[in-house]
């Protein structure tokens, strides 16, 4: 085999592959990305909280507590160069009690410590003024302006457009299934061929422990941690300004309520121990877990808003705590076990990640050519009416309605598509299209059909989120065994 | 088929009209009847008539036209009829903004963003179907989930079918058609799924869409999980008791590819909460007065938009009144101004309209609560009439004469209905 033809592959496109590609795009190197589903950030990283974390959550003596602090403060500027949103919204941890009041004083301890600023208890009355849902019941609560809110699907897609704009290759649908030391390097096998590189990070979620069990680079376990989320009715909007976190218990981190960054509540997550890694479903119980909890916090909310629901898997390490760092084989790298807050630190992992990549030997000469900044993308429904006016003269598909309950265009879908969305999930995760409370019964067709048009597949080979998630057949498949 | 005609927008419009359905039609034709002058009607899908073109089977007009016809057939007669009085259709276009003022946002991609401004407006823009979300059924997020109007876009419209193997939970009368539908694409259809222990859809749709093809129909029972990871491999189904509590002791898998649901619509009224109208908490839509007309003065709503209809003939006789509302706004010849709130009572979910004038006739739409036989509907002392049966499906119409209002002096009537 003659020698790699990439630098650094990067195994794995959540949040943290994202993250890593993009940082190491800064240099001249020859990077690949290998995903397995056909879209980045399919995997645990679209099904989170999207909770920035304030910085004082995660314990002093682990690697997740500085690295959630470190990868706090490099938002503000990942969100001025690329195209996602995000907002600081805070968070306040309420207290029932006395013994939790004293919790909340140690959490604030700890993010002085470290260095978080603008922590501050507030009474019974401070509570009641600034979020006037919330139960009578609180008489204390711990607030920390640092705590944000993105979408977190946007910030991998945007990570990964600055990344291929700045040279970096990707390749979705494809699964490594081996990494094996060759001359020069490492060579990945995967279900499409097998790919060189010098360097290899293993970034791979939930299976990031088979991928470094196959290299012998490791023998950690993944277990995976189910959270099952719920999304409530618009009608809701403003119910709450601030993310709000019951006090944490030694088990548990509770339910919380989210006010996403597009304002709908999102109430959860469960946290419960499974067996399978591609189990995804949520539960009655879970359901009744989230409902039955949250009322204790913000009485007001029930069920009957509920309009969607969505689990996602922690991928948790034995030791709870993230394992990163060079492996047994030289060049493999493993960034593993990435639990919460991995969203919040996974633009210090990247950093953190780079470093080591240069102590093992790899060179890190700035790539001249890096652009930090991505296109914005065309947001209709973000534009004032004057704007939208002028948008719609211009390209008429910007005024041809194709979602209508978030208000999403034509020429936002044909852009999503151009920008590597080829499923209806991947157009729903880019433009809102279907995530509203129609979920889908009015835009689902004219997705397809865009898709069918714009790809140039007819359109019952147009999928969910590719694989065998096919939507739609002809009368003439009825009599085979198999989907289009 | 003549389906439009060309236009040329006004800057400025008598009525307009959000929604080109049943309702929005028949709005528009009641518009012009009492005097509006230009008015505009505002469809989204690309042909107006509504949900009516994907409703193939027949079964509609029987009250209004004295003759069964098919969904697309009463379409065709409304929308000739508006075509004639001069009515000018946008379609493909959509509403997604209203003031107070009433000036009115429309994309188009045709023409484009455009700010209008109307002396009065009809909002008619129907309803939306429930979803899995509101439901809340456990499993996994595969393909082959879908609601029945969506399936039945894709067969009557798109002529691609939605699965193989379908099961359908919910007996609204959208999936109990769309059952019957299925079958007869050469789809299999392996059963209709009620959690309630009567159907949601009328009787007749039982009769000729699940009885007359053998499909298998069980009550009190509903689907408690999806599984399959890309596309639907089965759904497991089980009995309910009285609290309508799954028995998981009692449940079974059936393998399928394809969930159909059909369990209920709700009034479309992002629009409405634009405006600010006050909307009735139970029917989800505005609350309205006996013209249509709702809390903002010159805004009138009619049809799925104010409450859920089960018959096309229903939506268009109050959209009509709807209409003429809007007309007499403009023209200032209003009927007298209510002076009877009517207040849901005993067994009564909801009334439209929400209140009434003792000078009139008035048609007066309910629904009840639970079922109930040989039962008698009270208008406070006022009037009373007996029905057979009631049941929450079938949306009771009770028509006021002045005579009984004559001698009533109070300002509101209690609805109440009482078995016999
Ligand atoms: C319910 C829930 C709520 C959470 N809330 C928050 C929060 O509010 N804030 C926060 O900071 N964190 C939160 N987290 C944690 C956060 O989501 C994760 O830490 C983060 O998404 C991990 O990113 P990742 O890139 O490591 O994993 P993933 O997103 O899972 O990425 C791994 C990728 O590798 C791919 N892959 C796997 N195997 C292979 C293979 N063999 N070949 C090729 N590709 C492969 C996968 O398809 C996947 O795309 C939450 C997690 C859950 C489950």
């Amino acid at each position: 085999m003659t020698a790699p033809v990439y630098d650094v592959a990067i195994l794995g496109g959540g949040i943290v592959g994202c993250a890593i590609a993009r940082e190491l795009t800064r240099y001249r190197l020859r990077l690949v990305l290998l995903e397995k589903e056909c879209e980045v950030g399919f995997g645990t990283s679209k099904s989170n909280s999207g909770i920035i974390h304030a910085g004082h959550h995660s314990g002093p003596d682990t690697l997740k507590g500085p690295l959630e602090w470190a990868g706090n403060r490099k938002w503000d500027v990942l969100h001025e160069e690329l195209d996602f949103g995000f907002e600081r919204i805070g968070e306040l941890m309420v207290a029932w009690d006395a013994e939790q009041v004293e919790i909340l004083e140690k959490y604030k301890k700890r993010g002085e410590d470290r260095g978080v600023p603008g922590l501050e208890i507030w009474d019974r009355d401070r509570v009641r003024r600034e979020e006037p849902s919330l139960s009578r019941d609180i008489i204390a609560a711990l607030h920390a302006p640092t705590a944000g809110v993105v979408n977190p699907y946007e910030v991998c897609f945007s990570l990964i457009d600055s990344a291929r704009h700045n040279g970096l290759e990707i390749r979705v649908e494809t699964t490594v299934t081996g990494v094996a030391a060759v001359e020069g390097g490492l060579r990945v096998d995967t279900d499409r061929g097998a790919v060189a590189a010098r360097y290899v990070v293993n970034a791979a979620g939930l299976f990031a422990d088979r991928i470094a069990a196959a290299a012998g680079a490791g023998d950690f376990r993944i277990r995976p941690r189910k959270g099952e989320e719920y999304l409530l009715d618009k009608r809701l909007r403003g119910l709450v300004r601030r993310i709000i976190f019951p006090c944490p218990t030694a088990t548990s981190k509770g339910v919380l309520v989210i006010p996403t960054f597009d304002g709908t509540i999102m109430v959860g997550p469960t946290a419960n121990p499974i067996d399978d890694k591609g189990d995804l479903s949520t539960s009655s119980e879970g359901s009744d877990e989230v409902f039955d909890q949250v009322r204790r916090t913000v009485p007001g909310i029930s069920p009957r808003d509920c309009i969607a629901e969505f689990a996602g898997l922690r991928a948790v390490a034995d030791g709870e705590d993230f394992i990163i760092g060079p492996s047994a084989v030289k060049g493999f790298i493993n960034v593993a076990g990435i639990q919460s807050p991995g969203l919040t630190a996974a633009p210090a992992i990247a950093d953190m990640v780079r470093d080591i990549l240069a102590d093992e030997g790899l060179a890190l000469s700035a790539n001249d050519d890096f652009v930090p900044e991505v296109p914005k993308r065309v947001i209709v429904s973000h534009l004032d009416t004057a704007a939208q006016v002028a948008l719609a003269a211009r390209d008429s598909r910007y005024g041809h309605i194709c979602c209508r309950c978030e208000l999403v265009t034509e020429g936002e879908v044909v852009d999503a598509i151009h920008a590597g969305a080829g499923t209806l999930d991947g157009i729903k995760f880019r433009t809102r299209a279907g995530m509203g409370r129609c979920q889908g019964g009015f835009c689902t067709w004219r997705c397809m059909e865009l898709l069918s048009r714009e790809m140039g597949i007819p359109i019952e080979q147009v999928t969910k989120r590719g694989g065998g998630s096919w939507l739609v057949c002809r009368r003439e498949d009825l009599e085979e065994g198999s989907a289009a | 088929m003549i389906t439009e005609r060309p236009l040329h927008l006004k800057k400025k419009y008598d009525v307009v009209v959000a929604g080109g359905g049943p309702a929005g039609m028949a709005a528009a034709l009641g518009a012009r009847d009492a005097g509006a002058e230009s008015i505009l009607m505002v469809d989204r899908e690309p042909m107006a008539g509504g949900i009516l073109w994907q409703c193939i089977h027949n079964g509609f007009g029987l009250h209004h036209f004295k003759e069964e016809l098919t969904g697309p057939e009463y379409a065709q007669r409304y929308l000739e009829q508006v075509i004639e009085h001069d009515i000018d259709i946008l379609t493909d276009t959509y509403i997604y903004d209203i003031d107070r003022d009433r000036n009115v946002q429309l994309m188009s991609g045709e023409r484009g963003i455009h700010v209008l401004e109307s002396r009065s407006v009809v909002l008619a823009m129907g309803a939306r179907e429930r979803t899995r979300g509101a439901i809340r059924i456990a499993g996994s997020r595969p393909a082959g989930v879908l609601t029945a109007g969506l399936a039945q876009k894709f067969v009557n419209m798109a002529g691609v079918l939605p699965g193989r193997r379908v099961v359908i939970l919910g007996s609204g009368d959208i999936g109990l058609i769309m059952a019957r539908r299925l079958v007869l694409e050469g789809v299999e259809v392996l059963g209709v799924f009620e959690i309630m222990p009567h159907v949601n859809g009328l009787g007749r749709n039982v009769v000729q869409c699940l009885h007359d093809f053998d499909i298998p129909l069980h009550l009190s029972t509903t689907v408690t999980e999806i599984h399959g990871r890309d596309r639907v491999e089965k759904v497991t189904v089980a009995p309910v008791d009285e609290n309508l509590v799954p028995d998981l002791s009692k449940s079974w898998d059936i393998p399928c590819d394809t969930l159909m649901l059909s369990i209920g619509l709700i009034p479309e009224n992002e629009l409405s909460r634009r405006i600010n109208l006050r909307l009735d908490p139970v029917t989800t839509g505005p609350v309205v007065d006996s013209t249509m007309e709702t809390s903002v003065d010159g805004v009138f709503a009619c049809g799925n938009v104010v409450h859920i209809h089960d018959l096309v003939d229903f939506v268009s006789q109050e959209s009509e009144l709807a209409g003429r509302g809007a007309g007499a706004y403009l023209t200032g010849h209003r009927p007298p101004a209510d002076n009877i709130r009517l207040v849901p009572g005993d067994n009564v979910a909801y009334c439209v309209p929400h209140t009434i004038s003792s000078d009139r006739e008035h048609t007066v739409y309910l629904r009840v609560r639970r079922t109930e036989g040989k039962c008698t509907i009270k208008f406070g002392d006022a009037y009373a009439k007996k029905l057979l049966y009631v049941f929450p499906a079938e949306m009771v119409t009770v028509t006021l004469r002045p005579k009984f209002l004559q001698e009533f002096h109070g300002d509101s009537l209690r609805v109440d209905v009482v078995a016999r």
